[in-house]
């Protein structure tokens, strides 16, 4: 394979995901700052791992990849990480919209929290079931974990969220 | 099917990863025990709390560029694997090339030992093979509308003189799908038209054409892609989206009901 095919391929089966790696990278590392050196690495890395690639679904394959980047940033760069902010500002994503928003605020604030507040292990799971929309055999493929593990971290991972949610501010259950 | 059987099953069936017999077995224990409904009912709220309010965050402005010039830079300077990284975004740092490789191997060969999936007959699955091609297309290449309206007085009659049937057009704003517009497209060797909903983040491509089959509502998952499939009224109708299947359901449902 010539190498501006292999290029021009990786380009177009992997470039349409970029949402996708920017979400989830933003959603393990917790900072914009961490997410942009973790998704550009996890690109090239991806481009070095391409020739392993056999038509498999592209989503999940480069978001493996991204995952395992994140990790591997976050452990080099451990000090460097931005600690979860408490007053829940690390929500950068604003969408004006009908609804009342002092409610919608309030309430898209406190299910950020929450979710940022879940350990990584259950946070990463329940980002890519509810905002990747990812079966459950793509999450077993994306965080290399059996797909009965996967059932049991996102059963965690809402029994906990609900616990904070419920809790409210009060109730640190990390 | 008992209350301790029906509770190991329900999220499960909230995701929509439950098996039809199952599925049907567990919504039959719903109808009539009112406490395991009222714990379905609370995690499906969670989820939709989930869905609605966390953020998705998108790709800044610019990433795209700069990581198509990166991996520019990274084919035409270093084209073989074992080769040092171009250039690193900010930082630099050696990496952990063996376990990460041996991670992906366990991953693909996870992927390989899981096989949940539907198995359909060869030609549906070149079907499927194209239409989803064909969404990721219209993804990729931005060209996703030739009509972009969310009037269903101004798509339909779009489609006139364009093809050789008049697809039914219906907005679904109401129902959380909001019309975006259509497109024509070719698929299964014909022209056909290709409706665009949008659904939060999402986007659905609804294919129409005539067909005198008359198939079983049936679904499959092509790429990370969902796709469900049926037909009503002489025409045959596919769905295809990165959206759950659940809420792809939806959607077909609600489409459905403006069909009687």
């Amino acid at each position: 394979m010539a190498e501006e095919n292999k290029a021009q391929r990786f380009e177009a089966l992997m470039l349409p995901h970029l949402d996708a790696a920017w979400n989830l990278a933003r959603w393990l590392t917790r900072s914009d700052h961490d997410a942009e050196d973790v998704v550009q690495e996890a690109f090239l890395r991806a481009l070095r791992f391409f020739e392993g690639f056999h038509g498999a679904q592209s989503r999940p394959w480069l978001l493996a990849i991204v995952r395992n980047t994140a990790y591997s940033w976050m452990e080099k760069n451990r000090d460097a990480t931005v600690p979860l902010a408490e007053d829940g500002s690390h929500d950068g994503v604003e969408e004006a919209g009908p609804e009342t928003l002092a409610m919608r605020g309030d309430a898209r604030r406190r299910v950020n929290d929450a979710l940022a507040r879940l350990p990584a292990e259950y946070r990463e799971v329940m980002v890519l079931r509810e905002l990747e929309d990812l079966s459950y055999r793509e999450i077993a493929q994306v965080a290399a974990i059996p797909m009965g593990t996967v059932m049991s971290r996102l059963a965690r991972g809402r029994k906990l969220l609900s616990g904070y949610l419920a809790g409210g501010e009060k109730e640190r259950i990390r | 099917m008992n209350c301790d059987q029906a509770l190991k099953l329900l999220a499960t069936h909230a995701d929509g990863e439950l098996g039809l017999p199952h599925a049907s077995e567990l919504e039959a224990h719903l109808q009539g025990c009112a406490d395991c409904r009222a714990q379905f009912a609370a995690l499906t709220e969670l989820r939709a709390g989930v869905r609605m309010h966390a953020a998705y965050h998108a790709a800044p402005a610019g990433l795209a560029t700069r990581i198509r010039a990166a991996l520019e830079r990274e084919s035409s300077v270093a084209p073989s694997a074992a080769s040092a990284p171009a250039e690193s975004p900010r930082r630099r740092w050696t990496w952990a090339w063996p376990q990460i490789g041996a991670a992906l191997a366990m991953a693909f060969a996870l992927a390989w030992s899981v096989g949940l999936y539907l198995v359909l007959p060869g030609a549906e699955e070149s079907l499927e093979k194209e239409l989803v091609a064909s969404h990721v297309r219209a993804l990729m290449a931005d060209h996703a509308l030739d009509v972009a309206s969310s009037d269903q007085h101004t798509v339909k009659p779009w489609f006139n003189g364009k093809l050789d049937f008049s697809p039914e057009v219906t907005d679904l704003a109401a129902q959380g799908f909001a019309l975006a517009g259509g497109r024509l497209d070719y698929v299964g060797g014909r022209p056909v038209a290709a409706l665009v909903y949008l659904h939060r983040q999402h986007r659905i491509n609804l294919y129409v054409w005539p067909s005198d089959r008359n198939d079983a509502p049936a679904g499959a998952t092509r790429q990370g892609y969902h796709l469900l499939h049926w037909t009503r009224n002489a025409m045959s109708y596919w769905a295809v989206s990165d959206l759950n299947p659940v809420e792809l359901a939806q959607f077909r449902d609600a489409l459905l009901k403006t069909m009687r």
